[in-house]
C-alpha cells in the first residue's frame, strides 16, 4: 500500500462523509416520502402510488445505513463503540421504528382492512420521522460534545441521558435534518407520480425548502457563537489509535470562525439545492437533483466544521475522538480502502441499472391494474 | 439480573429470531432461482408461476429477515461497546465488505425480482433472481468469516499501545478454516429449510387435493436440492471446523460430555445423563473409536477431556498474568522494551487472565483459589450442549431420510398415493427451524465464558450502560419482534391457504395476458 497512516485516516474520513452523503440522499427520500404519506396522500390508492414510488428500491437504500454502520465498526472502531452505546435509548428508537419499515411495505396492502392499512401507515411515517429527526439531534449533540472519558483499558465511560440529548440546540439540528429530509422526499415524490400525490408534493417543495433555508442559517448562527474544541500541543497524524495521548481545550474560536472561507462552499452549494428544488419543482428530475445536493452540503458543512473531531467529550475534552487517534489499524484502513474502491463502482453501476429498469412515475392505474402484487 | 446477563439474553433472544428468517431466505432464495431457470429453459408458464408463488412467500419472510437484522448490525456497539473497541479492527472488516458486496446485491434485486416482471426479458429477470440468491449466499458467507473469528481468532495480534486486537494477517481472517465449514454448515442448513418448507407446503396441498400439477411440480425440485443439501450438513458438518481450531477442544468435550482423557481412539457417548457436579455421565451408552475418527480423523491422536483442559486453563491463566503484568509496567512505561518484549512473550495466554476481571479488578494480585474457580469456569453448560447436538444431529438424519424417501416416490411417480408420507412431509415443517435454533445453541451458547475464544472473556464485552437501558431494550425488542412474528406467521398462513391461483393476480397466472 502506497498510502501513509495519516493519509489512510484522512480518506476515511473523507469515505465517513461520503457515506454518510450516499445514505441521505438515497434513503433520504424514501425516509421523506414517508416522512410525508400523510399529507400527500390521503385516499388508500393515493398512500399506494405513494409507497409503490420507493417499495422496489427502499431496500437497497437502506443498505447505505447499514453500510454506514459497518464501516464506521470496520474504520473507527472506537467512534462505532461509543457514539452506539453512548446514545444508546436514542439508537434503540431508531432501530424499533426502522424495524417496522420493511414489515409496512410488504405487509400492510396484504389484507385489505382499512384499520390493518392505517396503522402500518402511521408505522412507517415514525420510521421515517423519528430516524430523521434523531440523526439531526445526534448530530447536533457532536457539537457541543458528549460527557464521557475513557478508563485504563480504554473503556468507554459515558455519562449521558437521553434528557440531556433533547437540547435546543439539538432539537434544532434535528428540525434542520427532518426538513431537509421532507424537501428529499417532496422532490422525489414530485418525480415519480402524477395527479392528486404530485400536486401535493409540488406544493410542500418550497413549505420544505423555506423550513429547511432558515432552520440551517438559524443553525448557523447558533453554532457561530458557540465554543468549539482545539487540540493543544502535540497529536502526531500517525500515531496509535488512542484518544487518551493528547490535550484539548475548549476554544473561544468557535467551530466556524476558523473555517469560515472553505465552509463556504458546502453552504453554498446546500443553499443552492434548497432554491434551486423550490424554483424549478415544475421540471421534476432537475429539481430532483437539486435536492440531492441538499444532504450534500448540510453534511459536508457538519463534517468540515467539527474536523478533526468525530466526537467532543465535554466533560473530560483530552478524552474526544478525533481523525487521528479513533480509526482502524493502518492495514485494516488500506484494506478496507482497496474493498470500497474495487465494489463501491460495481454497486452504483447496478444501482444506476435498477433505476433506469423502474423509470417512469407510478400512476393510480398501474396500482389498480396489479392490485394483488402491488405494495 | 446484571448487564452482563441483560446483555447476553437480549443478543440471544434478537440473534435466535433473526435466526428464525435467514435459514428460509437462504434457501428459499435458490430454489427461487432453480425454478425461475427451469421456467426461462422450457418456457412452461406454470414453471413462472411456481416462482412467482413462493416468491410471495419468500418476500413476507425476507422481510422479517431484513427487520431483524438490522438489529444485529448495530448492537456490537450498543450493548457491547468494549468488545466493537477492543477486535472492532478485526471483526468490523467482514460486516463491512458483507454490506458492501452482498447485501447491497441482494436488496437492489430483490426489488427488481418482485416488481419488474413486466419490465425486463426473461433472460434479464432471471440474473436479477439469481443475484438476489448469491446476493444472499455471499452476505452469509461474509456474516459467518467474522463469527468464525470469533470461534477461532486467527491473523490478529494484541496491540499494547492501542489496547486493542489487529489485524496481522487479513488472509486468514478471510480463509480462517473454520469459517469455510460453518459456511459449508449454515448455508447447506438454509438450503434444507428452504427445501422442507416447499416439501411440506405441497404435501398439505396434495393432502387436501389442491393444486396437484404446482404440488408436484414443487416436490420433485425440493426433494432432489434437498436432498443433496441435507447430506452435505451432516456430511460437510461443523465438526470438521472444531477439530481445525485447537482452542475448540473445550467445545468438543462438552459437546460429548467427556470429563476423562480416553486412551485413543476415544468412543463416542450415544446418549447418558451428564451431571455438572460429579463430572461423571450417567447410563452412558458408547460407540467405541467414533469421536476418534471424527474429532482427529486418526486412530492414534487423544481427544482431551474437560478435567485436563480444566488444568491447562489453569496454567494458562498463570502465563496470562504474567502478561497482564507486562502489560501495566508497558501502560507506566511505554518506552521499555523489556516489559514489552515480556508482553509480546505470554500475550497468546493474556486473555486467559482477563477470566479474572469478572472476580476482582486488580487480577494481578488474585489467589490461586480465584484461579481455580476462573479455569473452572471455561467449563461451558455440558448437559445443554449434550443434547442440544444430537437432538439437531438426529435432525440432520431425519432430513436425509425424509429426502431420500421424497426423492425415491418422485422419480417414481407415487407421491400422490403415500398419503402416509405426505403426512410426515407437513409434520417436517417446523423442524428444520429446530435444528437451526440448536445449532446457534452449540456454536455460540457452547463458546461461553468467551465473546473471542481465548482472548475476550464474554463478561468484559460489554457497554458500559446502565442496567436499566438494557433491560427497556430487551423488553422492547421481545415484544416487537414477537408481535411482528405473529403477524408474519398469519400472512404466510393467509397466502399459503390462498394458493397460487388465488394469491396470484388472475391477468398473471393466465398465460395469455402475460407473454
Amino acid at each position: 500500500m502506497m498510502l501513509d497512516y495519516e493519509s489512510l485516516r484522512l480518506i476515511w474520513w473523507a469515505l465517513l462523509g461520503i457515506l454518510l452523503i450516499g445514505f441521505a440522499v438515497m434513503d433520504g427520500f424514501d425516509l421523506g416520502t414517508a416522512v410525508l404519506l400523510p399529507l400527500v396522500a390521503r385516499t388508500d390508492l393515493e398512500r399506494r402510488v405513494a409507497l409503490n414510488t420507493v417499495g422496489p428500491v427502499w431496500e437497497g437504500n437502506q443498505v447505505w445505513f447499514i453500510l454506514g454502520g459497518g464501516a464506521i465498526f470496520a474504520a473507527w472502531p472506537t467512534l462505532y463503540a461509543a457514539s452506539f452505546s453512548g446514545f444508546y435509548l436514542a439508537m434503540f428508537l431508531v432501530l424499533l421504528t426502522l424495524i417496522l419499515r420493511p414489515a409496512g411495505f410488504k405487509y400492510r396492502s396484504k389484507v385489505a382492512d382499512a384499520r390493518w392499512r392505517t396503522f402500518w401507515d402511521w408505522a412507517l411515517v415514525a420510521g421515517g420521522v423519528v430516524p430523521s429527526l434523531v440523526f439531526g439531534v445526534a448530530f447536533g449533540n457532536l457539537f457541543l460534545g458528549v460527557p464521557f472519558s475513557f478508563d485504563d483499558d480504554l473503556r468507554f465511560k459515558p455519562a449521558i441521558s437521553l434528557l440531556s440529548l433533547l437540547n435546543p440546540f439539538a432539537l434544532l439540528v434535528g428540525l434542520v435534518s427532518l426538513s431537509m429530509i421532507a424537501l428529499h422526499g417532496a422532490a422525489w415524490l414530485n418525480m415519480k407520480t402524477r395527479e392528486t400525490v404530485q400536486a401535493r408534493a409540488r406544493q410542500i417543495m418550497p413549505i420544505a425548502a423555506l423550513s429547511y433555508s432558515v432552520l440551517f442559517a438559524l443553525a448557523g448562527l447558533w453554532l457561530w457563537q458557540m465554543n468549539g474544541y482545539a487540540i493543544t500541543g502535540q497529536l502526531a497524524h500517525d500515531g496509535p489509535s488512542n484518544p487518551m495521548l493528547k490535550s484539548v481545550t475548549r476554544s473561544a474560536d468557535g467551530w466556524l470562525a476558523t473555517k469560515s472561507v472553505i465552509l463556504l462552499i458546502p453552504v453554498i452549494l446546500a443553499y443552492a439545492g434548497a432554491i434551486g428544488a423550490a424554483l424549478l419543482r415544475s421540471r421534476p428530475g432537475t429539481a430532483f437533483f437539486f435536492s440531492a445536493l441538499v444532504p450534500v452540503g448540510t453534511i459536508a458543512t457538519a463534517g468540515v466544521a467539527l474536523f478533526p473531531f468525530l466526537l467532543p467529550s465535554s466533560t473530560n475534552p483530552n478524552a474526544s475522538l478525533t481523525v487521528w487517534d479513533a480509526s482502524s489499524s493502518e492495514l485494516t484502513l488500506g484494506i478496507m480502502l482497496g474493498a470500497v474502491v474495487i465494489f463501491l463502482p460495481i454497486v452504483l453501476a447496478y444501482t444506476a441499472w435498477v433505476y433506469r429498469v423502474l423509470r417512469g412515475p407510478v400512476r393510480e392505474t398501474d396500482i389498480t391494474q396489479n392490485s394483488k402484487t402491488a405494495y | 439480573m446484571d448487564i452482563v446477563e441483560l446483555s447476553r439474553l437480549q443478543f440471544a433472544v434478537t440473534a435466535l429470531y433473526h435466526f428464525l428468517f435467514v435459514p428460509l431466505t437462504l434457501g428459499l432464495s435458490v430454489l427461487l432461482g432453480i425454478m425461475e431457470t427451469v421456467y426461462v429453459m422450457t418456457g412452461k408458464q406454470i414453471w413462472r408461476d411456481l416462482t412467482k408463488f413462493w416468491g410471495i412467500l419468500f418476500g413476507i419472510n425476507f422481510a422479517m429477515g431484513v427487520a431483524t437484522g438490522l438489529t444485529m448490525e448495530f448492537q456490537f456497539g450498543t450493548n457491547w461497546a468494549y468488545y466493537s473497541q477492543y477486535v472492532g479492527d478485526v471483526f468490523g472488516a467482514p460486516l463491512a465488505i458483507e454490506g458492501l458486496m452482498a447485501f447491497f446485491l441482494e436488496a437492489t434485486f430483490v426489488g427488481l425480482f418482485f416488481f419488474a416482471w413486466d419490465k425486463l426479458s426473461k433472460v434479464q429477470h432471471l440474473i436479477a433472481t439469481w443475484a438476489l440468491a448469491i446476493g444472499t449466499n455471499l452476505s452469509a458467507l461474509w456474516i459467518l468469516i467474522a463469527n468464525g473469528w470469533m470461534q477461532y481468532p486467527v491473523g490478529a495480534r494484541f496491540n499494547a499501545d492501542t489496547m486493542r486486537m489487529e489485524v496481522s494477517d487479513f488472509m486468514a481472517v478471510l480463509f480462517n478454516p473454520v469459517a469455510q465449514a460453518k459456511f459449508v454448515h449454515t448455508v447447506s442448513a438454509g438450503y434444507v429449510t428452504g427445501s422442507v418448507f416447499v416439501l411440506a407446503i405441497s404435501a398439505i396441498y396434495l393432502l387436501r387435493g389442491h393444486h396437484i400439477e404446482f404440488a408436484k411440480r414443487s416436490m420433485t425440485v425440493a426433494a432432489s436440492f434437498g436432498l443433496a443439501s441435507a447430506l452435505s450438513v451432516v456430511v460437510l458438518g461443523d465438526e470438521s471446523g472444531y477439530t481445525a481450531g485447537e482452542n475448540q477442544k473445550m467445545k468438543i468435550a462438552a459437546i460429548e460430555a467427556m470429563w476423562k482423557t480416553e486412551a485413543a481412539p476415544a468412543s463416542f457417548t450415544l446418549v447418558g445423563l451428564p451431571d455438572l457436579a460429579t463430572h461423571t455421565t450417567k447410563f452412558e451408552v458408547k460407540i467405541p473409536w467414533m469421536l476418534g475418527l471424527i474429532a482427529t480423523r486418526s486412530l492414534n491422536k487423544q481427544v482431551p477431556g474437560i478435567d485436563d483442559l480444566v488444568d491447562d486453563a489453569h496454567k494458562r491463566i498463570k502465563d496470562g498474568l504474567i502478561a497482564y503484568r507486562a502489560l501495566l509496567a508497558v501502560k507506566k512505561n511505554p518506552g521499555d522494551s523489556a516489559v514489552r518484549a515480556e508482553l509480546d512473550a505470554h500475550v497468546a495466554n493474556l486473555g486467559y487472565a482477563l477470566l479474572l476481571k469478572s472476580v476482582r479488578a486488580d487480577i494481578e494480585n488474585a489467589t490461586d483459589d480465584q484461579i481455580r474457580a476462573a479455569a473452572t469456569s471455561t467449563i461451558p453448560d455440558v448437559p445443554t450442549l449434550f443434547w442440544s447436538f444430537r437432538l439437531m444431529v438426529a435432525l440432520g438424519f431425519w432430513f436425509i431420510a425424509l429426502f431420500a424417501t421424497a426423492f425415491w416416490l418422485s422419480a417414481n411417480r407415487r407421491l400422490q398415493s403415500h398419503r402416509w408420507f405426505l403426512q410426515l412431509a407437513a409434520f417436517s415443517l417446523p423442524l428444520p427451524w429446530i435444528a437451526a435454533e440448536l445449532g446457534w445453541i452449540v456454536a455460540e451458547y457452547g463458546r461461553q465464558p468467551w465473546v473471542i475464544e481465548g482472548v475476550l472473556p464474554t463478561a468484559l464485552g460489554v457497554s458500559s450502560t446502565e442496567a436499566n437501558n438494557v433491560l427497556f431494550s430487551l423488553l422492547g425488542f421481545a415484544f416487537f419482534y414477537s408481535a411482528l412474528l405473529i403477524v408474519d406467521l398469519y400472512l404466510l398462513r393467509k397466502y399459503i391457504s390462498l394458493g397460487p391461483e388465488e394469491a396470484l393476480a388472475p391477468a398473471e397466472a393466465m398465460p395469455a395476458a402475460a407473454e
